[in-house]
């Protein structure tokens, strides 16, 4: 351990294809989740990004019993799932949660069975580990082109309901008398969420992926105000994590156990919870508390 | 969404309300509700809890639609400012961006920036003193810079009308007076017409032109000391009531003389 990059940066690391399939997908997928993730943090829906996540474990084992790659699984079903929780009422508060729960417990459920059928009746070893918790650097490159073609689908939506998404956050009723259609932005942004969620799937795996999609935009709102740098910075912390935790895992090779390397799902993961701790601990991010004449919960006549 | 018929406008009317009934649940709110509104005109929409006020406002926005009757607005469009709405914390939003939401909030993209853009905000934050605030994050402010930022939103597009849903609900005494002054204020110098609700009319006697007091579903509107009567009230009520002049302000209470609210609204005071 005497030199300065060779401890840090093992031998090998620029070389290895498979190192930069995973810098490659894995730096786009966290900018789309960091872009998408500021408005599902902005607009409360954390938990449907989570239920979302975890509905796609149910595609993911399905598509491995039909052998195609998971991510059309996990994009397939959690864009229908973001339609039928939009359907039965996510949009409103007080039915978010019971309606989201509801079609989660379902899903989940049927994953479980979908699960026991890819480990019983399929050679595919690990599925269970690689659906749940990603596989970073066993990513075939075919997937590139989908990989792509969702990103770009995601961050057009959100970047393109922008202004509208912003202003049905502070209130509904404010963006239609703007001319705004609050609910039909709110489907679209769902599913900008669900190609998120099934992206990050792919990459750090169906349980973890609500981290790269709730963790960056988290912390990137306690840095600044504007939400144009909000945007940044999220995508920003995302790509950081991602690399680190890639760079991290291809060292770990070496350590003990040794011949064994750490998944990359854990190091991007812990350096999320790491940039959110080091946003929240900054000097100045103290926060005055929110006036308690506005909170919501107002009865809606006079 | 908007119900807007020209035609049904008088010729100096900014706003016509023409026999409106609204039910909600089977229940009658509002039963042909008519006033209209001249421009730059500041009326009161006086009642208390539960009477409409907001029910009748959102028919107004278009954003409910009403059993019977239309509504007709003048050319500008309606700015609105929304009762005591939560603005969150987490929403990465500053003053401005959000004065600024109110000029192009329903456009697609990412908001180029504009020197025109930037100056029509700046001039919006001055006029309701909000200058200062311009760079904080709008869940962090106080209920009272809230509430001017929300008009700055509601006044920056140049709106021929401005609906207010209880502003002065929750404002201290003098945040109370400095509200009404700078609505007032921005009614008189950009010819708003203004209808503002308040279950209180007294902190807007001073700039009121004329009042539209809302009880049991029905409305009364015109100059306030023809509506603000014995007889004008307690034939809206359905019942005596007494209009009572103390020390300037005007207090409207039940015939049975303890003060407080109808036999229906047990625990709520009358308006005024």
């Amino acid at each position: 351990m005497s030199g300065v990059l060779a401890p840090v940066i093992e031998p090998g690391f620029f070389t290895s294809a498979p190192v930069h399939l995973a810098l490659l997908i894995g730096g786009v997928v966290a900018v789309v989740s960091g872009v998408v993730g500021m408005f599902t943090v902005m607009r409360g829906q954390s938990y449907a990004g989570h239920a979302l996540a975890d509905l796609s474990v149910t595609g993911g084992s399905g598509s491995v019993l039909i052998g195609i790659s998971p991510l059309w699984g996990f994009a397939g079903v959690s864009v229908a799932a973001a339609g039928i929780m939009d359907l039965i009422g996510v949009q409103r508060p007080r039915g978010r949660d019971l309606a989201t729960g509801i079609v989660r417990g379902a899903g989940l459920g049927l994953a479980a069975l979908l699960l026991y059928w890819d480990t019983t009746h399929t050679s595919a070893t690990g599925t269970t580990i690689t659906i749940l918790f990603g596989s970073m650097f066993t990513i075939d490159a075919s997937v590139i082109p989908v990989v792509i073609a969702f990103s770009l689908a995601a961050v057009i939506i959100v970047i393109a309901l922008y202004r509208p998404l912003l202003l049905s956050s502070v209130s509904s009723d404010l963006a239609v008398v703007r001319g705004v259609r609050p609910r039909a932005a709110g489907t679209a942004c769902l599913i900008a969420i669900a190609l998120a969620t099934s992206l990050s799937a792919l990459t750090i795996g169906a349980i973890l992926s609500t981290a790269l999609l709730v963790g960056p935009a988290a912390a990137a709102l306690r840095l600044t105000s504007r939400p144009g740098l909000v945007l940044a910075w999220s995508a920003l912390i995302g790509l950081a994590a991602t690399w680190l935790g890639i760079l991290l895992a291809y060292d770990s090779y070496y350590w003990p156990p040794a011949g064994h390397g750490w998944p990359v799902s854990f190091f991007v993961v812990v350096l999320i919870l790491v940039f959110y701790l080091l946003a929240q601990a900054r000097p100045g991010s103290g926060r005055r508390p929110a006036p308690a004449e506005g909170q919501p919960g107002c009865s809606p006549d006079s | 969404m908007m119900t807007d018929h020209r035609a049904a406008l008088g010729p100096d009317e900014m706003l016509a309300v023409d026999g409106v009934t609204v039910r909600l649940g089977g229940r009658e709110v509002l039963h042909d509700v008519r006033f209209s509104i001249r421009p730059g005109e500041f009326v009161g929409l006086i009642g208390s809890n539960g009477a409409g006020k907001t029910t009748l406002l959102r028919v107004i926005l278009g954003l409910l639609a009403p059993a019977a009757g239309q509504v007709s607005t003048g050319p500008g469009g309606i700015g609105y400012v929304p009762q005591k709405i939560a603005l969150d914390p987490d929403i990465p939003l500053r003053a401005r961006d959000l004065v600024g939401l109110g000029l192009d909030g329903n456009r697609l993209g990412l908001p180029l920036p504009s020197r025109s853009r930037r100056a029509r905000v700046d001039e919006m934050l001055s006029a309701v003193d909000a200058a200062h605030l311009a760079g904080a994050r709008v869940g962090h402010l106080s209920g009272g810079e809230q509430q001017r930022i929300l008009i700055a939103h509601a006044l920056v597009s140049r709106p021929g009308l401005l609906l207010l849903d209880e502003p002065l609900a929750n404002l201290d005494i003098a945040s109370e007076q400095e509200v009404v002054a700078l609505l007032a204020g921005i009614a008189r110098e950009q010819h708003i017409s203004v209808l503002i609700s308040a279950h209180d009319m007294n902190p807007l006697l001073p700039v009121m032109d004329r009042i539209v007091y809302l009880a049991g579903g029905r409305a009364a509107s015109g100059p306030t000391d023809e509506v603000v009567r014995t007889d004008v009230l307690s034939d809206l009520y359905g019942q005596h009531v007494d209009v009572i002049h103390v020390h300037g302000r005007v207090l409207v209470v039940a015939g049975r003389g303890d003060g407080l609210g109808l036999p229906a609204e047990p625990a709520a005071p009358l308006a005024g």
